[in-house]
């Protein structure tokens, strides 16, 4: 009996589910919630493909930059330089997203670069501090293992040191590209694009369905992006090192 | 071949000596165990020899060559390496452990593949279940044997062995020492091991070097360092009940006598007692048609009696198999409160007997030699 009351509750989930997204749909349909936000459909393609530009370059870089700025850190000659860093790194981790952009306006001026050099920032953090924290997470035994067997250096990073911080390295990874999403709205404030535009005008004209044209697909994105990188942590990490799996 | 000469080793920082001008010598396809307390500098001496750790003056000489004059990464690779923790890679599969070595040496994959799975069956686990599976889907045992595989994989002469088994539980590590030994009696590495635990020493050892505070104060084999402790560490380190310990070290054949006399079914008590008395033996041991033993007569019980020993002998309590070491002998002959015991082949054929006074006299030998 056990056997069949478990299908029988997803399956009743999945309904409720369905039924609840419909209810909601219906309900923003009379409200002339939906009708609102297709009206504004040119402009949420276009700016939420802006909105995709700047995470994807601005996080792009981060991962491309922090990964191996974390690798660099933990190497045993830059040992001291990456306790420094680190330190750096967890302060700099304190600074609101907002003042960074602000900061970067202030070196960059007004525009598309300064927006992208402060969300590269504010995403570099915590990639290069979790891809630190996995690889120096690595148990002891693991690296003498691989030493007295005549690894190399680039073996041991390769096939031991980075496959078993993955994991931890994702996490970061994944916690980044929140940050980032999130906070591309803000980055039309500082003359960025993106769907930010929408939200301000929004709220600026007290218009809620133009806000919401903006914020709905704000938060699809996000969940979205968190969905992929969850995907990608899942198939990616090999399974003796994967708890998901 | 490892020889060790003069190595001395002090840690940055430290005044007294690690490792203090230890010389020693193991011949090709023995294992030596390194033993002594914590801080002995054991551990130190065997890492110094794939250069975990460099030696701060000394030759280590590795078949003829000096370790100093190899590239590290390829001596690594040519001594296997097995530590306590194991250390085995939870990322990869059982079969990618394995090949570590042979893929960084750059093998072909089908060889190396193939070579995995024969090691897997060496151990007695089954290549198709084991390999594709993940370390953390082992038990702490079968992690080990994974481990010691993987030292071996690339068929090194030379095998480091850090308490290997000291993190096993005592029936699994019982187990798995028989298995490494039976393994050893076919690939013939030459072997250093480190251990604190004297038991395990005398089991695996085919020489013993005890070492304190950095220094090597005996170096021989394990029933010489039994029998005859260089001082009163050595024997104090090797326990009370030594004389005990070096039973493990004889089996049955070392104390038997072979080939004894014997008599037939159809053999007259008479001629029972004629034979024992002739060569001084208090029981005779009956044996059947095609020499298997059937029981025996005692001296005292067949004197002055008539008819054949057919008809008047008495069961064997129990019997031994030569290749029992002699522990168990004792151990079965006070078990059955006896002082002999027939030895007997797998097919039960009568091969000699073992007496507690020979087990004695062959204990006490050496004392005499000397």
């Amino acid at each position: 009996m056990a056997d069949g009351v478990r299908p029988m509750l997803m399956r009743l989930r999945r309904n409720g589910v369905h039924v609840g997204v419909f209810l909601l749909g219906a309900w923003a349909w009379a409200g002339g919630l939906l009708p609102g936000l297709l009206e504004q459909r040119d402009d949420i393609a276009f700016l939420g493909w802006q909105h995709v530009e700047l995470v994807a370059l601005s996080g792009g870089a981060a991962i491309l930059v922090g990964v191996p700025l974390g690798i660099l850190f933990t190497r045993p000659r830059f040992r001291r330089a990456g306790d420094l860093a680190l330190q750096t790194l967890n302060v700099g981790a304190t600074i609101p997203t907002l003042a960074v952009l602000a900061l970067s306006m202030g070196l960059l001026g007004i525009g598309n670069g300064s927006a992208i050099f402060a969300l590269f920032v504010a995403s570099l953090l915590p990639i290069v501090s979790n891809t630190m924290a996995g690889l120096r997470a690595v148990p002891p035994p693991l690296l003498e293992a691989a030493r007295g067997m005549g690894l190399s250096p680039r073996h041991m990073l390769f096939q031991v040191e980075l496959p078993n911080s993955l994991f931890v390295i994702y996490t970061g990874i994944r916690t980044a590209l929140a940050i980032n999403v999130g906070t591309v709205p803000l980055a039309f404030l500082i003359g960025g694009g993106g769907l930010g535009e929408l939200i301000f005008t929004g709220i600026a004209l007290n218009e809620l369905g133009i806000m919401l044209a903006g914020a709905i697909p704000t938060a699809l994105l996000a969940v979205l992006v968190d969905f992929i990188m969850a995907q990608l942590q899942f198939w990616t990490i090999p399974r003796g090192v994967n708890p998901l799996r | 071949m490892i020889r060790l000469h003069q190595v001395s080793k002090t840690f940055p920082g430290s005044t007294v000596p690690a490792v203090d001008r230890v010389s020693l010598e193991v011949p090709a396809g023995e294992i030596c165990v390194l033993l002594g307390p914590s801080g002995c500098g054991k551990t130190t001496t065997m890492k110094m020899v794939n250069r975990l750790i460099e030696p701060s003056s000394g030759d280590i000489l590795i078949d003829g060559r000096s370790t100093a004059d190899c590239d590290v990464t390829q001596l690594r690779r040519s001594i296997g390496y097995v530590i306590q923790q194991i250390g085995l890679f939870p990322n990869k599969t059982v079969e990618d452990n394995i090949c570590i070595v042979p893929d960084i040496l750059g093998w072909d994959r089908r060889k190396s593949r193939e070579r995995a799975a024969e090691l897997l069956d060496m151990v007695a686990l089954e290549p198709g279940a084991f390999l594709h599976r993940y370390p953390r889907e082992l038990s702490g045992g079968q992690q080990q044997r994974i481990g010691v595989l993987r030292a071996i994989a690339a068929d090194p002469p030379v095998l480091l062995m850090d308490e290997p088994f000291g993190a096993i539980d005592p029936i699994n590590r019982v187990i798995i020492q028989d298995e490494f030994l039976k393994m050893q009696a076919q690939i013939r590495k030459t072997i250093l091991f480190v251990s604190h635990d004297i038991d395990e020493a005398v089991k695996m050892a085919d020489r013993i070097a005890i070492f304190r505070d950095g220094r090597l104060v005996q170096y021989d084999t394990p029933d010489n360092i039994l029998a005859h402790p260089a001082s009163s560490f050595v024997s104090d380190f090797v326990g009370g009940d030594r004389t005990l310990k070096r039973l493990q070290l004889l089996t049955v054949r070392d104390a038997m006598l072979a080939d004894p006399p014997r008599v037939r079914a159809a053999d007259s008590l008479k001629q029972a007692v004629a034979t024992m008395e002739e060569n001084r033996h208090q029981t005779i041991v009956l044996v059947g048609p095609r020499g298997r033993a059937r029981g025996y007569v005692a001296l005292q019980a067949a004197r002055g009696a008539a008819g054949t020993v057919g008809e008047n002998h008495e069961a064997l309590p129990t019997t031994i198999r030569p290749n029992e070491d002699l522990r168990t002998a004792v151990s079965t002959m006070f078990r059955h409160d006896v002082s002999w015991l027939a030895c007997v082949d797998e097919d039960g054929m009568y091969l000699g007997y073992v007496t507690l006074r020979g087990i004695t006299r062959l204990l006490s030998e050496t004392y005499r030699d000397g």
